[in-house]
């Protein structure tokens, strides 16, 4: 496979060192079977030590790469240079986070909205641990396309209202809030709909569609968000209509 | 935070991790537990595996013939009484698991699914799709939120054990982000840092599966067990190593030679495709020895044939392998057979533990790869591992809960600071301040991971092996030259690298000095010089131990229940 150069502009930010964020560039050799990410890992291993930038399984499934790539939030393990590179390829930490140091950025703010929506399954009573559920495969299906979220936070990345209120659940937190909605097995629908049918909740949304766009997994979190501001709205009109009914 | 004190730490937020934790704050509200992980806990490897996890849940299917499968496949290498104790554990797991939230694939009468997979007799594993990794590692994660005495300490790299007076009280970690060393004591301590496929060059690991847990435990004083049994996985994506699920075969793929044959009836007409991973992996490459592979820009490579499965059968039940042959490979498995060859899969060594996790060290526990209990012998199964982390992770975690609960006090302070200022001066002051010469960190890892794969790869010999033993002793000594050119403390992942390749150096010279002294042929460990398996010298587990040159080598007894061991013929 024939090598050419393209030069890697990378947003370089230290905070021991002070100083605002600059760019420094990398010429580097590339192949057209590399990735942004054996980009990265070139410069790190034979020309700079020193670039910070997170990295594991290089397949898609861990969620550790995301940055900004000319500009669009992505997973830089499955973006190829070839795709993304005219004559140089800029590469910038997500967008809308905190930097920690280079391309490493604070998301200990998504892991609390992660948990504000209780991610888990709620069940009134306690159920019986020697029988599976009866769980259709058209059930799976109901949820299975939320499921699919790998934390990569492109879409908080790409979320222009996450941009300016910080406090908004966001995109992938509303998804999985409604991927435990549809499950069968969960009884606790009510609790998050009530955290999601607040200020910093679902109506924040003004459906820019970005988020679905970005999503290297096809969740379609604005479709979710959609959804979920119908639920919250028949959540609404039930407690109105019949106070004191227990709604799922 | 200079120290802070629980009940119970773990390291590492993977599966086997995180059902530990989960078992250990269930069973005691007022225990508190602490997960360190060097990374965020939904970033473990655990999220890469694929295929499924064992267990035993219709009529047609039986806890003893699992077993048998295990053991056999194990090739008599497994402890009988742990794989008795395992099997009968892994169907309660995958319920706990159903009644978690993970998404199972379902039959249409609404039951969990099982698919074939290598070496089990039966439909006995169980998934979700072809991410089941992934969804039991959400599943677990987004379980453990519900547990306020579960405390997170993500991304927290952990450089040494704590020893206070020949018992383990906890761990030293770097905070990255605030770039400074900090105690964590435990009463229970629980290592669950996955494997080390790192040590080689072509891995289906991630780049954070550096051996961690293996190192800390095994420069503490615990033996480290087999560690000579590497589980090559036959399909992976040439170049990455990027791994394709044996699933692919276990939904009827075929492998295939240039000439389009199916050439497993050469080697296990009986088994073909679902034969187990030592095998397959062997037969490639005797494949390709006999010049009936494909030719790549990475190399000789063998065809994964799915097109006769269809379109839905890929799409329903194989929708990653699509999405990665399409992705890292450019073609459609539906129309084209995906190029694979073999590469580092899993360790089925590791720290030596008993069925409950304990190691020979008091208060310090291993659970899932990290951990050699030992179920999986010379070979493992493939999905016997994500059951294994659930199964053991659980009760590693009670087991912790219940040695902690026995002891009144925490950890005393003086061998914690003594630890701490150690790690200060050997982190901070030594490594930091080593300025960068003619050895480089990338150029010490890389001569290590090609030297691994050559010489202690599928099929070894003493003289390769031997070479690598010597050649792992030098690297050890450039290492000490290595130096760093980041100098800043916050996220310092050139000066974690550096750590990860310490580690890494351990492990390898374990692995290499287990597969010299073991001169017979058994599962995943070929000798080409001592082709078949001898029982009567070898019927038993490695154990090497750390020393200040080449590693001590001792051996234990395998517990032999009901199977007495027999040529294991397909």
């Amino acid at each position: 496979m024939a090598e050419r150069d393209v030069v890697f502009r990378v947003k370089r930010y230290r905070p021991e060192s002070g100083g605002k964020p600059t760019y420094q560039e990398y010429r580097i050799p590339y192949r057209d079977d590399m990735v942004v990410l054996d980009g990265l890992n070139y410069i790190k291993d034979q020309v700079d030590p020193t670039l910070t930038y997170r990295w594991s399984c290089r397949m898609g499934i861990c969620g550790s790469c995301g940055a900004n790539v000319n500009g669009q939030p992505r997973l830089t393990c499955g973006t190829y240079i070839r795709d993304v590179h005219r004559g140089a390829v800029t590469i910038d930490p997500l967008a809308n986070f905190p930097i920690l140091k280079d391309l490493v950025v604070d998301f200990d703010d998504f892991l609390e909205k992660l948990a504000s929506v209780t991610p888990y399954i709620v069940r009134e009573e306690s159920t019986d641990l020697t029988k599976e559920f009866v769980q259709y495969p058209e059930d799976v299906e109901a949820y299975r396309q939320q499921s699919l979220c790998i934390n990569c936070m492109l879409c908080y990345a790409a979320c222009p209202v996450f941009g300016a209120s910080p406090e908004f659940v966001g995109p992938a937190a509303s998804a999985l809030a409604l991927r435990y909605i549809r499950d069968t097995r969960d009884e606790g629908s009510d609790q998050r709909l009530a955290r999601l049918n607040t200020k910093s909740g679902v109506w924040e949304c003004t459906f820019v569609g970005e988020c679905s766009v970005v999503c290297p997994k096809n969740v379609d979190p604005a479709a979710a968000i959609q959804t979920l501001k119908v639920l919250a709205t028949m959540r609404h009109m039930r407690r109105l209509l019949m106070p004191g009914a227990a709604s799922r | 935070m200079e120290r802070a004190a629980f009940d119970i730490v773990i390291v590492g937020g993977g599966a086997a991790g995180l059902r530990a934790a989960i078992a250990a704050a269930q069973s005691d509200l007022d225990l508190s537990i602490a997960v360190v992980s060097k990374v965020y806990p939904m970033r473990s490897h655990t999220v890469s595996a694929e295929g499924g996890t064992a267990a035993v849940l219709r009529d047609y299917d039986s806890l003893e013939l699992h077993a048998l499968d295990t053991i056999k496949g194990s090739d008599f290498l497994a402890d009988q009484d742990a794989v008795e104790f395992f099997v009968a554990r892994c169907p309660k797991e995958i319920l706990q698991l159903d009644h978690w939230g993970c998404p199972w694939s379902r039959d249409p009468d609404g039951r969990v699914s099982q698919r074939a997979f290598g070496g089990m007799s039966v439909k006995r594993t169980v998934f979700a799709a072809d991410k089941v990794g992934f969804h039991i590692l959400h599943t677990l994660f987004q379980t453990s939120m519900k547990f306020e005495n579960i405390h997170r300490f993500d991304e927290y790299f952990v450089t040494s054990l704590i020893v206070d007076g020949g018992v383990c009280a906890g761990v030293i970690a770097i905070d990255l982000r605030g770039g400074r060393l900090v105690a964590i004591n435990g009463k229970a301590t629980i290592l669950a840092t996955g494997g080390c496929g790192r040590v080689y060059e072509f891995t289906t690991n991630g780049f954070i599966k550096t051996g961690d847990g293996m190192a800390l435990a095994y420069r503490a004083g615990v033996p480290l067990k087999d560690m000579e049994m590497v589980q090559f996985h036959p399909t992976c994506l040439p170049g990455t190593g990027i791994l394709i699920t044996e699933a692919a075969r276990g939904e009827g793929g075929y492998l295939i030679n240039k000439e389009g044959e199916r050439y497993m009836q050469r080697y296990l007409p009986t088994k073909m495709e679902l034969g187990p991973r030592d095998i397959l992996s062997r037969s490639m490459i005797q494949e390709i020895k006999a010049g009936r592979a494909f030719e790549g820009p990475y190399g000789p490579y063998l065809g994964l044939d799915l097109r006769h499965l269809g379109a839905a059968t890929i799409d329903k039940q194989l929708p990653m392998v699509r999405e990665l042959a399409e992705k890292y490979m450019g073609l459609d498995p539906i129309h084209e057979p995906i190029p694979v060859r073999p590469g580092q899969h899993y360790m089925m060594g590791g720290v030596s533990t008993n069925s409950t996790g304990e190691t020979t060290l008091p208060g310090l526990y291993a659970v899932g790869e990290t951990a050699c209990v030992s179920i999986n012998g010379a070979n493992r199964l493939g999905s016997n591992s994500l059951s294994e982390c659930l199964v053991f992770g659980e009760w590693c975690g009670l087991a912790a809960a219940q040695y902690a609960k026995q002891r009144v006090a925490y950890p005393r302070g003086t061998a914690t600071r003594e630890t701490l200022r150690r790690e200060e001066a050997r982190v901070f002051d030594g490594l930091m301040g080593r300025e960068r010469g003619k050895e480089t960190l990338a150029g010490v890892r890389v001569e290590m991971q090609q030297l691994m794969e050559r010489d202690v790869g599928i099929f070894r010999d003493e003289a390769g092996l031997a070479d690598a033993c010597g050649q792992l002793a030098k690297l050890r000594d450039r290492f000490s030259s290595v130096g760093l050119a980041d100098k800043d403390r916050v996220f310092n992942t050139e000066m974690t690298g550096v750590l990860e390749l310490d580690f890494m150096l351990d492990v390898a010279a374990s692995i290499a000095h287990s597969a010299l002294n073991r001169r017979e042929s058994r599962g995943a460990h070929s000798r080409t010089d001592f082709p078949a398996r001898d029982d009567a010298n070898y019927l038993k587990h490695t154990l090497a131990y750390r020393t200040d040159g080449a590693p001590r080598i001792d051996y234990s007894p395998v517990k032999i229940t009901k199977w007495q061991p027999v040529a294991r013929t397909y």
